[in-house]
């Protein structure tokens, strides 16, 4: 497990990720989170992880945990094939543009989002947006959940593999259902 | 002209103070007035005489920062942690920081355009005098340049006139590179409102480059329809010698078909380009060939069917001569500004370098005359090519070389991380290693041929050649034809489409633009011009992207300039022509404004900015931008108020330019007839942005072709594109429909029961349609 870039030339500043290395650690901040929110970008439609695609996880994580999302790309169709109506549609960059505003209340209007949960999204696209919220949003907390590690996140997974992708994310789900 | 610089020059003269010989002055700039129309309040703008136009945009506009890089390492007190509130030793924070990256980025784009101009001009007086009259577009054009009249509030007329807009260009550049110096301007907004400046320049310098190479060269003059000219690797009589020449100063390529003109050779050399000296080359004849844009360079060098290559400047790469080397194709740099370390033999005997060249004895040579390029080049191909004949087969890899090199794959997943686009190729060597090529062979669509992969490779296999082979069917298959550069819009077509484009019932003008670093591959591309030229939007094109979009075959097997007009109208592709051609889609939204409008132009720039960018439904897209050229073409695009949208790499451009529709308090504008504010929604909602698919493209391309100014009949229609694609695209109604429903006659009428159940639940009130301007009045018309 290292913080290595998934993109080997895209190394971060000083400031990395710590890795989440087992998936208590993304379980408990999401616990943790009063307004979490996801932003699901067009490539979670993509992945396959065995018998489901990334997109599954998201909505079963999504259902369970009562985070709101944001479909970023055209990712609304796929989860609207899925029977799940997101929270938002919009850029990727609009939602982090807004989530490094401290008076922007939410995609419900209820209150600043005080956790961001990226998925899916373009590595490249995905770690610029997110070193602009290491950067200009200091009291907003970051994960990744893709299987690449994300130097910018606050928290990210390493480099791994689809088989430990998948037990991870089966494992939130788990956990949560305690 | 306006002014006119007098140069005098004595060969010798006796005088009190003895005999002097070869003096040589200049009496400053007399004004010559032959203008009647009256000079605006900025000509010759410095770089903050604007400043308050671009505050005003960046008001609205706010810089959402994307960090590439949390340090700066720009001096040696460097380098410096950045990461959120911490400040470098010089005192400049991230923001300042960035946006210094921007700026410096634009400056290298509009330096690389003006020193194009510069070296384009020079040649040009050299070749056919400083008293050439401009002639971009015959009868059909008065406003002969419409950037340069709004800036420098002068009437250009001959090539020697286009040398004092250069001196202003470089002056300025020089001052705004000055300004990104350590302990120089820090603050962010006044960053942003330089790289604006520099954007305006750009837009300046290419309109000189390209003027005046189309009223020396007898380029195509506004003409809707210039020749269809061959593109793609599979229009290459490979059995002729075959010159290569990649860049962008169309010169030597000119000298090259000279020369074959006056020695009887057309039709005996095949002619071939790579990126926008291509473009340019099939402006000057329509026998020269277009291989594909600047992602072509690898796989057609290596397929071995040039005969050599020259080279000019920008965009090429740097490894060309080690590329050439390895299948004995010579090279010639013509550029001081690229020699690659070539001896420079400009002046030795022609066939003294010819006989270096095909014996081997040399790889290559620096020849910095076009004229001398023009015969080295033909008659080097000419001797060398019988000699390469086993070399030209253009196999990259025969099928059991192939089958060898990708089972050395050890799966070590190295270049794919090193892939900008993330392509599964260590997946693809194993199936093709297996004996199923087809993932690899649906790799070269999307690979945009960096090479990273190869370098990364501790195997060293040939990555791109395996794909490359793999593809090697869609390759020969490229023959397509593509429209020649028209050059600028006719005065005429602009008073036909004006009136339909200000009040919104041409949809829009959408101008695909830019580089080859697509996410996905071309044909999205071209997929989106296709749309919306079907939506009867006036679709512009230029450089690789108008390649690009050339590249593509519908059921019928034609391509989108066979199928549609190239007459500036609505549901028309119009390609310009090369990267410097952009000037002409400005200049288009420009003249809209002056012609259509009759609004004065002359050193007018703010309130001309504030016409287009309240009244021009344009937006820029520049899909594969990679270039700084790229930020400098959008920052004049931005100071225009036309907003730009990039493809998903675009983020790495350190930041966006975002409205935020959810802030009512941002989207007034004044109304002249009543002088009150007027809230107008969020239109254009962002001045520039990146996103992610294809999809999302098209449906942010209609709605940033809203402008406060549309009729109801006009926002009827463009609500109509908005929401159609939102609903075919995104799957649902889009939820910020209130925003830009003024009154109910705005609403599509096919859509009607929908959308007035959305306004309900959002609590929607009627406003007017203002006569908009962001200006206040004494400064809109002083
Ligand atoms: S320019 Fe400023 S931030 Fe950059 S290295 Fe020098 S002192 Fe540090
Ligand atoms: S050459 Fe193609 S496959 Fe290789 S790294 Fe570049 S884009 Fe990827
Ligand atoms: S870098 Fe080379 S060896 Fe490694 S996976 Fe890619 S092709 Fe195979």
């Amino acid at each position: 497990m290292s913080q290595e870039a998934w993109l080997t030339a895209e190394v971060a500043g000083p400031k990395k990720a710590s890795l989440i290395t087992k998936p208590e650690i993304a379980d408990a901040m999401i616990r943790r989170a009063k307004r979490p929110i996801f932003v699901v970008g067009s490539i979670a439609a993509e992945i396959d992880l065995e018998e489901k695609k990334l997109i599954d996880y998201v909505i079963a994580m999504a259902k369970r945990y009562n985070i709101q999302v944001v479909a970023t790309g055209n990712t609304n169709n796929e989860f609207l094939k899925r029977g799940f109506t997101p929270d938002a549609v919009m850029p990727a960059v609009d939602i982090g543009n807004r989530l490094t505003d401290p008076r922007w209340q939410g995609v419900d209007g209820k209150g600043p989002h005080d956790l961001a949960i990226f998925v899916g999204l373009p590595y490249q696209m995905g770690w610029t947006i997110l070193s602009g919220l290491k950067n200009f949003a200091p009291n907003l907390k970051t994960i990744s959940l893709d299987n690449v590690y994300q130097p910018n996140a606050r928290w990210s997974f390493s480099n791994i593999s689809i088989k430990n992708w998948i037990m991870n994310l089966e494992a939130i789900l788990v956990n949560r259902e305690d | 002209m306006g002014t006119k610089e007098i140069n005098i020059s004595i060969k010798e003269i006796e005088t009190e103070i003895g005999n002097i010989k070869d003096l040589r002055f200049s009496v400053g700039r007399l004004a010559q007035e032959t203008w009647d129309e009256p000079q605006g309040p900025t000509p010759f703008p410095s770089m903050s005489t604007l400043r308050n136009w671009d505050l005003t945009l960046l008001n609205r506009y706010k810089p959402f920062y994307l960090p590439f890089c949390d340090l700066c390492c720009l001096c040696t007190f460097g380098k410096c942690d950045l990461t959120g509130d911490k400040k470098g030793a010089c005192g400049i924070t991230m923001p300042g920081q960035q946006s210094r990256i921007v700026l410096l980025a634009a400056c290298i784009g509009a330096a690389t355009h003006t020193s194009h101009a510069r070296e384009l001009v020079t040649h040009l007086i050299e070749e056919f005098g400083a008293d050439t009259r401009l002639d971009p577009g015959g009868l059909n054009i008065k406003v002969e340049a419409p950037i340069t009249r709004l800036v420098c509030g002068m009437k250009p007329e001959t090539l020697g006139d286009l040398e004092m807009v250069l001196d202003y260009s470089e002056q300025q550049i020089t001052q705004l590179l000055a300004c990104t110096h350590t302990g120089q301007e820090g603050n962010p907004v006044d960053l942003e409102s330089k790289v604006m400046h520099t954007g305006m320049i750009d837009h300046l310098s290419m309109e000189v480059a390209d003027i005046a190479q189309i009223s020396s060269y007898d380029l195509p003059k506004a003409d809707p329809n210039a020749p269809l000219v061959d593109i793609g690797f599979g229009s290459v009589d490979t059995t002729r010698p075959v010159i290569l020449v990649i860049g962008h100063n169309v010169p030597p390529s000119v000298e090259i078909m000279d020369y074959m003109q006056d020695n009887e050779l057309i039709g005996d050399i095949e002619v071939t380009g790579i990126c926008c000296t291509g473009i340019d080359m099939t402006r000057y004849s329509s026998k020269a060939k277009i291989i594909g844009p600047i992602s072509w360079q690898i796989r057609y060098i290596r397929s071995g069917i040039p005969d050599i290559i020259v080279v000019d400047e920008q965009c090429i790469r740097t490894d060309v001569l080690d590329e050439a080397r390895a299948l004995k194709i010579p090279v010639i740099a013509t550029s001081g500004k690229n020699c690659l370390g070539l001896t420079d033999r400009t002046g030795d005997p022609p066939e003294e370098i010819i006989d270096d060249l095909v014996s081997g004895k040399i790889d290559g040579a620096l020849i910095m005359n076009p004229g001398e390029v023009g015969v080295v080049a033909v008659r080097t191909a000419m001797q060398i090519a019988p000699k390469r004949k086993k070399k030209k087969s253009g196999i990259f890899l025969s099928p059991a070389e192939a089958l060898e090199m990708a089972k050395e794959c050890t799966q070590c997943r190295e270049c794919r991380r090193a892939c900008p686009n993330d392509i599964h190729i260590p997946d693809a060597l194993k199936a093709f290693s297996r004996g199923e090529p087809a993932m690899l062979t649906g790799i070269y669509e999307s690979c945009v041929g960096c090479i990273r992969c190869e370098s990364a490779c501790p195997q060293e296999i040939p990555i791109h050649s395996l794909i490359v082979a793999a593809g090697e069917d869609t390759l020969r298959n490229e023959s397509f034809k593509l429209r020649a550069g028209r050059g600028a819009i006719q005065d005429i077509e602009i008073r036909q489409v004006g009136g339909p484009i200000v009040l919104g019932e041409i949809p829009g003008i959408v101008a695909f633009v830019g580089c080859a670093n697509y996410p996905k591959g071309g044909n999205e591309l071209a997929e989106m011009a296709i749309e919306f030229a079907n939506r009867r939007f006036i679709v512009c094109t230029s450089g690789c992207a108008a390649m690009t979009i050339g590249m593509y075959r519908d059921e019928d097997g034609k391509s989108p300039y066979e199928v549609y007009s190239g007459t500036f109208e609505a549901g028309a592709i119009v390609n310009v022509g090369s990267c410097v051609s952009n000037a002409h889609i400005s200049g288009a939204a420009v003249k809209i404004a002056s012609i259509f409008a009759r609004r004065n132009l002359r050193g007018n720039y703010a309130e001309i900015a504030d016409y287009v960018y309240n009244r021009v439904g344009a937006v820029g897209v520049a899909w594969g931008a990679m270039s700084q050229k790229a930020v400098s073409i959008a920052a004049g695009f931005w100071r225009l108020g036309i907003p730009v949208i990039v493809g998903p790499h675009g983020t790495k451009y350190r930041r966006m330019l975002l409205g935020r529709s959810d802030h009512d308090e941002d989207w007034y504008v004044d109304d002249t007839r009543t002088g009150e504010k007027v809230y107008v929604g969020p239109v254009p909602e962002h001045l520039f942005i990146a996103v992610e698919t294809k999809e999302e493209a098209m449906v942010m391309i209609a709605k940033l072709s809203m402008r406060p100014n549309d009729t109801s009949r006009g926002r009827a229609l463009k609500l109509t594109h908005y929401i159609d694609l939102h609903r075919r695209l995104l799957g649902a109604m889009p939820t910020d429909i209130h925003r830009f429903v003024r009154m109910e006659a705005d609403i599509p009428i096919t859509m009607k029961e929908d959308i007035v159940a959305i306004l309900k639940e959002k609590d929607w009130k009627e406003t007017v349609i203002p006569d908009p301007t962001l200006l206040p009045e004494k400064e809109a018309f002083p």
